[in-house]
């Protein structure tokens, strides 16, 4: 079909249907392999750097579980030191643990700082490498191994931490959410990133098969779902300014997104069920508010 | 060129000689003061192809040095205490995927009780890493290791980092006359940082893989014989060094009196000037003593002190800091030296930890009381109050 190199495998080891490859496919192949990726520890990590069998064609390095943000500004800083600034981009892949918990520290020091470096934090809604516990940005209601489901308890209680906003009221330049169910729309927010100097925050919905209790033929659909819901709105920040969104034609109620998904398939049973699904419905309704998701009349 | 600067000038300046290109850090107390002057440095653009950043906290700062160190940029950075223990998981990190990152240590006391005083408990503590350690006694040795711990840390037998532990406040503030070196003599001793690999768009490596029991284990291997090569990239240096400035340093250890000694100190940092001070006048009165200052405590010299201590009979440690629940660290690493050779008493003498000011008569009581054959051997406290402790 066409020559494209592939900067990401073969050979690595995520499993089928895992969302994220999609993801790292498409944001190399849009930066032309001219990409300094640094990895989190984490299941893209996991899958992809063995050593003696790297599938990543691209320069690469892995150092801990929460400091790719500061170690991004490194390679920023050195590239900048030593005049090397036009040979690349500096990349993170960063799951949602590694970003919204352990990181966020160092993730914000970039920020703060404005690296001229694109953070990608690919969000599968737990800790997923090490077998679903939850994390900051698992959904409410979600079963995980640390929100299990209980005569007392439904899964998760309480929300999934608003990184889009925390990313925006650092002032960075450009701040946007995707999903891996919308590449065109994935790879033109790449390139767009990637035309601001500073600091560039995308954060990109990828769905895990076994975390989530999905089919691996159903990855994109199910990502397309929370986008179509509401529950996962793809907004465009430009220089603190909303300038984009992806607006909803005919909503879809968010029992359609849950009902697929083993996590969530508790609630329709569980005593406390009802209450979260309206909470989600709420969390859904919001977004559509907030980010003027449909067109009014 | 001969000025009086203060400790955190000396070494900040000879940062500045060494041309690093990214430097990072985190202020705290004692060694604020040698980044300060080199932001005053940077901001007066003193600094060439140098980036100098702030990171949010020790642990950042030492994540953006180990990213640059590895785009293949020269880099320092500098902590003490608190910062240093926050910095320990990158500086595992850093060792083990050999980056030649060079760090100075303002020693102070860890927490708790909080204290910014000095002692060695933080340096100390990470003596396992893999990162290559030297105490140095005065403001002149700590100016001259910046520009050497480069020049070790990037040998390519090496590739490690290498931390220059300078006792905070005693020597970091204190005002000394000090030989700056000048910049002809720092280039041609030390030349510009050329990486074996480095990340790069047009050769691409992968660094930091993860590897399973088959590989693991000769990676950390590799470590400690990267470890044991140093010692002898820092004999060879150390000549050089001499053959520069003129100043000898000794590599790894410094025996003075030794030869015939019946009673020899072993200490490390600040404490040595003193001890010397209390040697040689005890020597003038006719006591056989000596003092053997240990510079390298990683590698640690275990065959220069077995034979330093060849005719000595009785040996004082005097330590700076605890391994609790065992005998103190520079002990346990000195009594490891002598085992299996020759069986001197060995005093284990804990002093001056959290900045607790150890007067030049302690010192005297001290070797007085072991050349007298008025202690036992093994470990006691020195300038320690009586005090109660509440089990409740």
């Amino acid at each position: 079909m066409n020559d494209i190199r592939s900067y990401f495998g073969p050979g690595h080891g995520a499993c089928p249907g895992c969302g994220f490859p999609i993801a790292v496919k498409i944001t190399l192949e849009t930066l032309e392999g001219k990409a300094f990726v640094v990895n989190s520890t984490g299941c893209l990590e996991i899958v992809s750097s063995m050593y003696g069998r790297n599938v990543w064609a691209v320069p690469y390095i892995h150092s801990l579980f929460e400091n790719a943000g500061a170690v991004a500004g490194g390679i920023d800083a050195a590239l900048k030191a030593l005049g090397r600034k036009n040979e690349g981009h500096v990349v993170v892949f960063a799951g949602d643990g590694a970003t919204a918990d352990i990181g966020i520290g160092t993730l914000s020091g970039m920020f703060d700082r404005n690296h001229d470096v694109l953070y990608i934090c690919y969000d599968n809604e737990a800790y997923q490498n090490t077998g679903n516990q939850q994390s900051g940005l698992t959904p409410p209601g979600a079963s995980t191994t640390t929100t299990p489901v209980g005569d007392l308890l439904p899964g998760k209680m309480g929300r999934k931490k608003d990184m889009i906003g925390i990313a925006v009221a650092h002032g960075i330049p450009y701040v946007a959410s995707a999903s891996i169910a919308f590449p065109n729309d994935l790879r033109r927010k790449v390139k767009r990133a990637i035309e601001f100097e500073g600091a560039k925050y995308l954060h990109v919905h990828a769905p895990c098969v076994t975390g989530w209790g999905i089919d691996g033929k159903l990855t994109v659909e199910v990502a397309r779902l929370a986008v179509e819901t509401g529950l996962y709105p793809l907004v465009e920040y430009e220089n603190g300014r909303l300038v984009r969104v992806m607006k909803l034609k005919k909503r879809k109620p968010v029992e359609e997104y849950l009902k697929i998904q083993r996590r969530f398939r508790h609630l329709f049973k569980h005593p406390l069920g009802e209450k979260i699904i309206k909470e989600l419905q709420q969390i859904a309704d919001e977004n559509v508010k907030r980010y003027g998701l449909e067109d009014e009349g | 060129m001969r000025k009086v600067v203060r400790g955190f000038y000396a070494i900040a300046y000879a940062v500045k000689l060494s041309k690093p290109n990214v430097i990072c850090a985190y202020p705290i107390t004692p060694q604020t003061e040698i980044v300060e002057n080199l932001a005053e440095m940077y901001a007066n653009g003193e600094l060439e192809n140098c980036e100098y950043i702030t990171a949010e906290s020790e642990f950042g700062a030492a994540s953006v040095v180990l990213g640059a160190s590895a785009t293949g940029a020269r880099t320092f950075t500098a902590t003490s205490s608190q910062g240093l223990l926050l910095m320990t998981e990158v500086l595992y990190n850093a060792a083990g995927m050999r980056l030649p990152i060079v760090l100075a240590i303002a020693n102070r006391a860890v927490s708790a009780p909080l204290s910014i005083w000095n002692d060695h408990q933080d340096s100390i503590s990470v003596r396992d890493a893999g990162i290559i350690q030297i105490y140095v006694e005065n403001n002149q040795e700590a100016h001259d290791m910046i520009p050497f711990a480069f020049k070790v840390a990037e040998n390519k037998n090496v590739l490690l980092p290498f931390m220059v532990c300078v006792d905070g406040f005693k020597l970091t503030h204190a005002y000394e006359a000090v030989d700056l070196l000048n910049q002809e003599d720092v280039d041609n001793f030390l030349p510009p940082y050329n990486p074996v690999v480095s990340l790069r768009i047009d050769k691409p490596v992968a660094m930091g893989c993860y590897a399973p029991p088959p590989t693991y284990m000769e990676f950390r291997v590799a470590l400690e014989y990267a470890m044991e090569r140093a010692k002898k990239v820092i004999e060879d240096e150390s000549k050089e060094w001499y053959e520069i400035t003129g100043r000898d340093w000794g590599a790894h250890i410094k025996a003075e009196y030794c030869e015939d000694a019946e009673v020899a100190v072993i200490a490390m940092g600040s404490i040595v000037g003193m001890i010397r001070d209390v040697v040689e006048e005890m020597r003038k009165e006719g006591m056989k003593v000596g003092l053997l200052k240990i510079r390298t405590y990683r590698p640690f010299p275990a065959e220069e002190i077995r034979k330093a201590l060849t005719n000595v009979n009785k040996v004082i440690v005097i330590e700076r800091s605890l391994s609790i629940g065992s005998e103190p660290p520079v002990t346990l690493d000195v009594k490891s030296a002598l085992f299996g050779h020759s069986s001197q008493e060995i005093h284990s003498v804990v002093l001056g930890l959290g900045g607790r000011d150890v007067p030049r008569t302690q010192i005297i009581k001290i070797i007085k009381e072991v050349y007298e054959g008025k202690v036992k051997p093994g470990k006691r406290y020195e300038g320690l109050k009586e005090f109660e402790e509440v089990i409740p």
